[in-house]
């Protein structure tokens, strides 16, 4: 059933000898292929750039006003290459063997090999559009670690990587929309696919503008809508994000995998009250510096600088020596939840733990003092010195939190907790990034490929730039070579007007509901059952009553929702309620689909299985496989595994002690 | 940090569409806490307006933490608020006090028209960037990256000018409606940087067009932009500008 398309071959040599063989469309036929992206974050931006410099004809959408602002441009901690600049052993081999590792073993070693081989590429792409990635004094690229590595092979700029990154990505994009290559469609929002003889063959979008809907054809459709994270309400993710563009594409038969896999950031500002609307993550390269910390007495109501140095319990380095503060974000994340769940949580809320950072702020100052000659400085020297290097490489996180909390964190240890950031299940794609549905494409964090149970951090940026500057432009070529007689299909073809009244439809019947409840209030319970019982531990009862209580809140939305405005014009109410109606169904399969995963994997805690002394316990006898839903009608799915098969790598239980 | 609640006036903007004339609703909000955001506090207010059976505000925002530059209120007659270095979203309740009126507007400038009550079209921005805001470098052309060394102080400049976050508020602040903070801070970003070398003088010249022909007034100087910029973007990009502007036109480049 499921074929993933994995050439055959020697692992390093998959990919060589895909490109090597592929199907190539030549340039006068590329001219008349049409090429619908959705999205234009960082995967949609970079594939649009690069599909119509090669020619194709290119119409790409976004929901914001501009492709600038996809949510890619948040990314703060930098992208992984494996570029050795630094020396320190890395290699192809090693940033693939991270991944997979990383990913607890749920990720397709062709796919991660393939990412880590044109890793190199990205950065030499991005130097040379432009992006202003951080310098050593003699003018070569600098490096950092993050989380869950051991060499240093993370490019950023200060905790604006994403920014830079997306930037580049768009002015190559608004050059060849300035070409006449690609046409972009600001503030549409695709609300169906449309399939034409089994094929995908254009969508259905809405003028969010105008409110009027539009048909558009295209040979192929690449969905590069990003991840699904905001079906928990709070999230790292910007407002906007939503599921609906790859939901719609479930409906119309590509199947969604391993929906149950969320990533949970470690380090985020905690929440501070019912009006909270989204959740602010403080980049993970703050680990490097920060040491996290509890009180060791439970209940401890005193301010941090009250607590004196033995009484504080550096909980990570106490259990993961080898790792410390820089475990992988699952362990951090999952660590910090026991600590709090245990009573020893800090702030008002008791649902955080400190990051801080005075014992940097001592470390560099005395290396700055001693640079300047000085080695006997007194503390306040060394205070102002060490102060100097936390700003110039964190002032700009260190000012977001002072204007979130209120709060200095140069004087105060941080607070932080857990929050959802990420979500690596999506779209089931094979090796080229195709669905299960012929046409269409989903590339970046739409797709469920590359990151198993867990992504380490830095390389969501590198998947979506992969997938868009060098993965798509090769094999996009391969299934249209085959179509380039394919003439376009005029929009009046009977698929796309019953697509657009079914689109109409749902858009008539939200409207017509006239109910009691806004649709923010419900998303926000929908949020609740999800963080509560399919977040960072779940259990099989409570994703059983989980699943019953989606059921029952699909009903009341669908009963008591209230919209106001009209169905014409501008109107964000409907828009949110066209979104949140998609994500409760979404929220109904990845509670089913943990419940079907009894195991603890990644991301996620399965309170069912774990090792003696608490940790998470994979079983890779059971679960070692994609889990590729395919949709059967309401509340019904259809299971489908795609077996891994570890080739290179010999999974073993991870440990970071 | 002490925490407390409000209750406030607010005077808002509403207009239905371009077409037609706009006004100002004054609306309450009650037990307002100052740990919230200023959006946190416009989700209230919508929510209120919802359960009254009326139209909530229509705004842009997207990131709600500073970087995507989509939030874009006037308010009480200053772009993104009153704290400096701040967009609208990261603005807190904290710098209101309870009884505070809080009189908000849209971006008010011939390029950027009102869509509907806050919300403006501003893809001005985009066409100027189009006109020839980046290097024409396609992909799989590009050198191994260390082949190009960049001195640190040049790179650092370089990626100040390049944190611009494209909101509008130098234009929306600025008496004339310039975009000259905007259009500099992409000229200097890639004029630092010796991959742009090759397009310099072009760059400069039709982007320069563009601004004029998207109808941004001139600039005449008064520093306004760079006060209210929440990314502090410098106006020594301006001067920059400049001498890139003179220096191309010596040496005959003429916009496309
Ligand atoms: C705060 C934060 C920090 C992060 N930091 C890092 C980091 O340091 N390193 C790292 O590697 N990763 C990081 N990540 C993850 C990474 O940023 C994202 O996974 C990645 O940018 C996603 O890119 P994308 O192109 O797939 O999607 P997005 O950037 O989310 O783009 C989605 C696009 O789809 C469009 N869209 C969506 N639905 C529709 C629709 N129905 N119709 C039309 N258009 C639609 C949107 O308009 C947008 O253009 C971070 C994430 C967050 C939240
Ligand atoms: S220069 Fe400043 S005010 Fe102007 S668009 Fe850029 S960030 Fe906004
Ligand atoms: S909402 Fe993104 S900058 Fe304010």
């Amino acid at each position: 059933m499921l074929n993933s398309k994995i050439p055959a071959g020697e692992l390093s040599q998959k990919w060589s000898s895909y490109k090597n063989s592929c199907k190539i469309v030549n340039p006068a036929n590329k001219r008349s292929l049409e090429v619908i992206v959705i999205g234009t974050g960082l995967a949609g931006a970079s594939a649009a750039a690069s599909l119509g410099e090669l020619g194709y004809k290119v119409k790409a959408f976004c929901f914001q006003d501009s492709p600038r602002r996809a949510h890619s441009i948040a990314a703060q901690g930098g992208i992984n290459a494996a570029k050795n600049y630094q020396n320190d052993g890395d290699s192809v081999y090693r940033l693939f063997y991270d991944t997979i590792k990383g990913g607890d073993y749920r990720a397709r070693e062709s796919n991660v090999h393939r990412l880590a081989e044109v890793s190199a590429n990205i950065i030499d792409q991005c130097v040379a559009q432009g992006v202003p990635f951080a310098r050593e004094y003699g003018g070569m690229l600098s490096n950092r670690s993050f989380g869950g590595t051991q060499v240093q092979r993370t490019f950023y700029a200060a905790g604006q990587t994403g920014q830079q990154l997306l930037i580049g990505a768009y002015q190559a994009l608004e050059r060849q929309v300035a070409l006449g290559n690609v046409t972009m469609y600001n503030r549409h929002e695709m609300l169906d696919i449309v399939m034409v003889d089994g094929k995908a063959r254009g969508i259905i979008a809405r003028n969010m503008i105008t409110g009027k809907l539009e048909r558009h054809f295209g040979h192929a459709v690449l969905l590069c809508s990003g991840g699904y994270g905001n079906v928990f309400y709070l999230s790292t993710n910007a407002m906007g994000s939503n599921v609906t563009a790859t939901w719609k594409a479930h409906l119309k038969g590509a199947y969604f995998a391993n929906p149950c896999y969320t990533q949970i950031h470690p380090t985020c500002i905690p929440v501070s009250g019912d009006h909270q609307s989204k959740l602010t993550l403080m980049s993970e390269s703050l680990r490097n510096d920060g040491r996290i910390w509890v009180p060791k007495k439970q209940n401890d109501t005193r301010k941090a600088s009250e607590i004196p140095e033995e009484e504080r319990d550096y909980y990570l380095e106490r259990r993961y020596p080898a790792f410390g503060n820089l475990v992988p974000r699952d362990v951090a994340s999952r660590a910090a939840k026991e600590r709090c769940d245990a009573g020893y949580g800090v702030g008002t809320s008791k649902q955080a733990v400190y990051l801080d950072f005075a014992a940097a702020v001592i470390r560099y100052g005395t290396i700055e003092c001693g640079k300047v000659g000085n080695h006997n400085p007194t503390p306040e020297e060394v205070r102002t010195h060490g102060l100097a290097v936390v700003k110039e490489k964190y002032g700009n996180l260190f000012d977001m939190y002072a204007k979130i909390t209120g709060e200095d964190p140069y004087e105060v240890p941080m607070r932080i907790y857990p929050a959802v950031h990420y979500t690596m299940g999506g779209l089931w794609v094979d090796y080229e990034l195709m669905t299960s549905v012929p046409g269409l494409y989903c590339l970046g964090e739409a797709n469920f490929s590359d990151h198993g149970a867990n992504r380490l951090g830095a390389s969501a940026l590198m998947q979506g730039l992969a997938d868009g500057y060098f993965v798509i432009p090769y094999t996009l070529g391969n299934y249209l070579a085959d179509d380039i007689r394919t003439k376009a299909i005029p929009t009046d073809h009977p698929e796309f007007v019953k697509a657009e009244k079914e689109v109409a439809d749902r858009i008539n019947k939200l409207m017509s509901i006239k109910g009691t409840q806004s649709v923010e209030s419900l998303h926000k319970r929908l949020g609740k059952i999800m963080w509560d019982k399919c977040g960072m531990g779940r259990t099989k009862e409570g994703l059983t009553e989980a699943i019953a209580e989606i059921q029952a809140l699909k009903k009341e939305f669908w009963s008591d929702v209230k919209i106001p405005g009209t169905v014409e014009g501008m109107n964000t109410e409907l828009d949110k309620a066209n979104r949140v109606a998609d994500f409760i169904e979404l929220g109904e399969l990845m509670c089913k689909d943990a419940l079907n995963r009894a195991e603890s994997c990644g991301g996620h805690f399965r309170e069912e299985s774990q090792t003696e002394d608490g940790e998470a316990k994979r079983d890779d006898e059971n679960f070692m496989y994609v889990a590729a839903w395919q949709y059967n009608g309401d509340s019904d799915w259809i299971l489908h595994k795609e077996d891994l098969n570890y080739e290179v790598v010999h999974p073993s239980q991870r440990s970071y002690k | 940090m002490e925490h407390y609640n409000m209750n406030l006036t607010l005077k808002v903007w509403r207009q239905q569409n371009a077409q037609v004339q706009g006004s100002f609703e004054t609306y309450q909000v009650k037990d307002i806490s100052s740990e919230m955001s200023f959006l946190e506090m416009f989700d209230v207010l919508n929510e209120q307006l919802i359960h009254e059976g009326k139209e909530p505000i229509t705004f842009d925002h997207d990131c709600r933490e500073g970087i995507c530059g989509a939030c874009s209120m006037h308010i009480n007659g200053k772009a993104h608020g009153p704290w400096s270095g701040t967009t609208t979203c990261q603005l807190h309740m904290r710098a209101f006090k309870d009884g505070d009126t809080i009189v908000v507007e849209p971006w008010r400038a011939g390029a950027f028209p009102v869509i509907k009550d806050l919300m403006v079209d501003r893809t001005a921005f985009d066409r100027i960037i189009q006109a020839g805001g980046y290097i024409s470098v396609n992909t799989g052309n590009a050198q191994d990256a260390n082949n190009l060394p960049i001195a640190k102080d040049k790179a650092d400049e370089s990626f100040a000018a390049a944190t611009c976050i494209g909101c509008g508020a130098c234009v929306a602040s600025c008496k004339n409606s310039s975009a000259m903070l905007f259009l500099s801070a992409k000229v200097a970003h890639l004029a630092l940087l010796p991959q742009g070398e090759a397009e310099r003088k072009t760059r400069v010249v039709n982007m320069v067009d563009q601004m004029d022909k998207e109808g941004f007034g001139s600039c005449t100087n008064t520093g306004a932009c760079e006060a209210e910029c929440p990314k502090e973007i410098s106006i020594m990009n301006i001067r920059r500008l400049n001498s890139e502007y003179i220096k191309a036109g010596l040496s005959g480049s003429v916009a496309k």
